[in-house]
């Protein structure tokens, strides 16, 4: 149908496993070893040098904490500026968290595993909308996703749900059982305000971290475990919580804390399962079920192959990751080694089309930028139509073609396209740099239209939106 | 090349998106009608916007989220309208607003995003429709479709399918002078998925008046009246609008999301003048939420909800109900609002009567699988 390239192996690596190419990187010789090397672990960084400057979740728990005190000691004259510089300092915040993550992805020594951990990240998914979790975005990728990205599933699970910005983008925070200690002292004050359950994180947890949808769990069973996860908490942020506790709460802010007085008492049952653990235990027990489940690893194998492969994964594949995943009971790096030794990873046609953010880090990884400048990646990437950690639910972002390879989004990175390549000038020539990000594989048509550009940054420009470098 | 422009149109704002789906004759068309989809993500508490507040259940389920009746505007002796959607209210006032109560689509689990895939796709599960229903109805308009145009970042399922859609967005981003614009268009000629795309995408530049628009809720109503207004422009649109999740502090939240969407629906109204009376919204949600509150000061995933036809062409002041009642026994699983009204049905109806097309065959092109039926009463003037 069309002169579709066929990528090279070194370009496979390069791209559809890592990055993109740097403008100052040889090829890999051994492009399997290459991404086998990188899941081996030395030359990670859990903790890169780009997050090194940014504020911990207990910190920035803590200046939320004051702004809501300031608000709400401020006089009534008052109040809105006081509002006004504390969202601006959210939004640096955010700002300055997004601008470290996309730094990280420049400089990384591993882009095969810094992808991953944009996949990990998207999967368990939060989204700024709410002030505090814009606060603490960056901080939860930093602290639950990348410290076991080349561990076990399950850690990765507990980590992520325990973290604040988890416990309140799912509003597990103030889920209080509806015959524990605190909602029977609650109902004896004010016999007209009910605190109760909150299934919110319950059922995304099903639904959306392990089991996956129709995968044979129903409401009672989403019921059941928001009643274990009762008690599940953090330490008050300076909002109201739940059985007023906050005037005398021990624990830090946004700091993960089981509250005994708000778990549900009794033993839940669970899709066939009776969980009769004590307290924080319960929910401990039905999370390690969770991850060992069959179709929580087919959940996952799924996922990571629609990533990886195709929008539509090869079954095969699929399954032969789900077997590994539940054999090593989720160590995911053994997951990892079977994607790179499967076949169908190496397809030589790229059937990925590549989403803003993945197109926006592999276009400066090309240029061969190492620092931002004066650019602020977040409203970049609003306007490219893919704002950092804010896939308005839930799920996270799409990981499919159709929801990016759109016609307004098209002319939206040929927009930027232009703005990138006219920073640079002259001192790149596309010619050259085309084969090189390609791996050696730029399409024919592609280089035809390079060569007859009037300039060198419309070359550039163009080969950032050419066919050949938006997929991978 | 091609001497008619017909195309589907859609929007992208803030933390939603809006699209429009337009179908267009050559000449003046004036009097054709304009059909808007608004979309509702993340399951609107549709007991807190058409409220029952003569049911003697509800108060109590709801407790401090029972929206007083003294506050809200009386639809009838049933229901009441909160007290937000003030403009919507004049509308219902002036005979231009229809609800209907205790409606759903054929999904009856709780996941936002199967069932956002069922009311898009008109399927009768989860995933088994590749397509969106808006986009088979554009199929179904006289003459050459042959584009549709998507005013986003990306085309949301129910406009996705064989009716080309491209998309506009008004951007923050300096423009690429035409010189680039023309090469991209040669550097895709031998690429059929990105040469699709960028087609329309240059052809609907070519009919994006606003470029300046912004993404607030009046900016967006009267950018897409700016587009549904044009004798060229796009006579079916979708507007994406996200936030309804409201599992806490719901009083709060919920009001501001329905005084964005009265805003936009008031700014769409003034925007399209005379137009207006040409005009019919249906806004609808994936499902509704628990009839007792949660304890954390909102509610949860539920089952029916509310959905609302608006405009000009609506015969409305009225509100259509099988009205289920919310004792404990007449609850959905003892949690949830029955549904006794399919929205399919609903959507089949409208969208027949606003195009003048039979509505069995719109039934079945539209949800292949499950039966719409024939609603018992008009919804829109003749």
């Amino acid at each position: 149908m069309d002169d579709r390239r066929q990528a090279t192996s070194a370009a496979i690596a390069l791209n559809r496993f890592g990055l993109g190419v740097r403008a100052d990187e040889t090829a890999p010789a051994d492009p399997k070893g290459w991404l086998l090397s990188q899941i081996g672990g030395a030359a990670y960084q859990p903790m890169p040098p780009a997050w090194a400057g940014e504020p911990s979740s207990s910190t920035l728990a803590a200046e939320f904490a004051d702004r809501q005190i300031a608000i709400r000691s401020a006089s009534d004259d008052d109040k809105q500026a006081v509002r006004k510089s504390y969202n601006e300092k959210i939004r640096d915040t955010y700002r300055a968290a997004v601008n470290a993550r996309f730094m990280s992805a420049l400089q990384t020594p591993t882009p095969f595993v810094e992808r991953l951990v944009h996949f990990w990240a998207n999967h368990f998914a939060v989204s700024v909308e709410k002030p505090p979790v814009a606060m603490l975005a960056g901080s939860y990728e930093v602290e639950a996703i990348r410290p076991h990205v080349l561990g076990r599933f399950e850690d990765m699970l507990v980590a992520a749900e325990r973290h604040p910005a988890m416990q309140i983008f799912l509003d597990q925070a103030r889920s209080v059982g509806p015959d524990s200690p605190a909602a029977e002292r609650a109902a004896m004050r004010h016999p007209d305000r009910k605190p109760g359950l909150n299934e919110n994180l319950g059922r995304e947890i099903m639904e959306l971290h392990t089991l996956g949808v129709r995968s044979g769990y129903a409401q009672d069973d989403v019921t059941e475990f928001a009643r274990a996860l009762t008690g599940w908490s953090i330490g008050a942020m300076g909002g109201r919580g739940a059985g007023g506790q906050q005037r005398t709460d021990a624990a830090a802010p946004g700091q993960f804390v089981f509250r005994a007085n708000l778990h549900e008492p009794g033993t839940r049952s669970i899709m066939g399962r009776q969980y009769d653990q004590p307290g924080e235990q319960q929910a401990l027990a039905i999370l390690h079920d969770l991850a060992a489940s069959p179709a929580t690893a087919h959940h996952i194998a799924d996922k990571l192959a629609r990533h990886f492969v195709a929008d539509t994964p090869p079954p095969a594949l699929v399954d032969r990751l789900a077997r590994t995943f539940t054999e090593t009971n989720g160590d995911l790096p053994s997951v990892y080694r079977v994607l790179i030794d499967s076949p169908e990873s190496w397809s030589p046609v790229d059937a990925k089309f590549k989403t803003p953010w993945d197109w926006t880090v592999s276009s400066m990884r090309g240029l061969g930028r190492n620092d931002l400048g004066n650019v602020q990646v977040a409203p970049l990437l609003t306007q490219l139509g893919q704002p950092v950690w804010r896939p308005g639910s839930p799920a996270g972002y799409d990981d499919i073609a159709a929801s990016w390879a759109a016609p307004d989004a098209l002319v939206r990175r040929v927009e930027l396209a232009q703005r990138f390549a006219s920073r640079v000038g002259d001192t790149i020539d596309a010619r050259t740099l085309g084969p090189q990000l390609l791996g050696g594989s730029l399409s024919e048509s592609t280089a035809t239209e390079l060569s007859r550009a009037e300039s060198a940054p419309t070359a550039l420009a163009l080969l950032l939106v050419s066919p050949d470098f938006q997929r991978r | 090349m091609v001497s008619r422009r017909d195309f589907l149109w859609c929007a992208g704002v803030g933390a939603g998106a809006m699209l429009v789906a337009p179908r267009i004759a050559f000449a003046s068309v004036a009097s054709e009608r304009r059909f808007v989809f608004v979309i509702q993500r993340g399951a609107a508490d549709g007991l807190n916007i058409v409220v029952p507040y003569a049911d003697p259940a509800y108060a109590s389920l709801r407790g401090p989220l029972a929206i007083d009746p003294a506050s809200a505007t009386k639809l009838d002796g049933t229901f009441a309208l909160h007290p937000s959607l003030v403009e919507t209210a004049k509308m219902y006032a002036a005979g231009q607003a229809l609800f209907v109560q205790a409606v759903a689509s054929p999904y009856r689990d709780r996941s936002h995003f199967d069932g956002q895939n069922v009311l898009e796709t008109g399927g009768p599960a989860p995933y088994r429709t590749k397509d969106g229903w808006l986009n088979r109805l554009v199929t179904m308009l006289p003459a050459a479709r042959a584009n549709a145009i998507a005013f986003a970042p990306t085309v949301p399922l129910a406009l996705r399918g064989p009716a080309d859609v491209t998309s506009y967005a008004p951007s923050a981003l300096p423009q690429a002078p035409d010189d680039l614009l023309l090469r991209v268009s040669q550097l895709y000629a031998g690429d059929p998925q990105l040469h699709a795309l960028w087609t329309s995408a240059m052809q609907a530049r070519g009919l994006a008046s606003d470029a300046g628009a912004r993404q607030d809720p009046a900016s967006l109503g009267k950018l897409a009246a700016g587009f549904l207004s044009r004798d060229d422009g796009p006579r079916i649109a979708m507007i994406e609008t996200g936030g309804w999740d409201t599992h806490s502090a719901q009083n709060q939240r919920l009001g501001a999301q329905l005084k964005a969407l009265d805003t936009m629906m008031a700014s769409m109204r003034d925007g399209l003048g005379e137009h207006w009376a040409n005009t019919t919204v249906l806004v609808a949600t994936e499902f509704g939420r628990t009839a007792a509150a949660n304890g954390t000061g909102g509610t949860d995933h539920g089952t029916a909800s509310a959905a609302m036809l608006l405009g000009g062409a609506v015969q409305g002041g009225r509100v259509l109900a099988d009205w289920p009642g919310l004792s404990a026994s007449a609850l959905y699983q003892g949690r949830d609002l029955r549904p006794t009204l399919g929205l399919d049905s609903l959507i089949a109806n409208v969208a027949s009567e606003a195009f003048s097309l039979d509505p069995a065959q719109v039934g079945r092109q539209l949800f292949a699988e499950t039966p719409t039926t024939r609603m018992s009463t008009r919804l829109l003037r003749t």
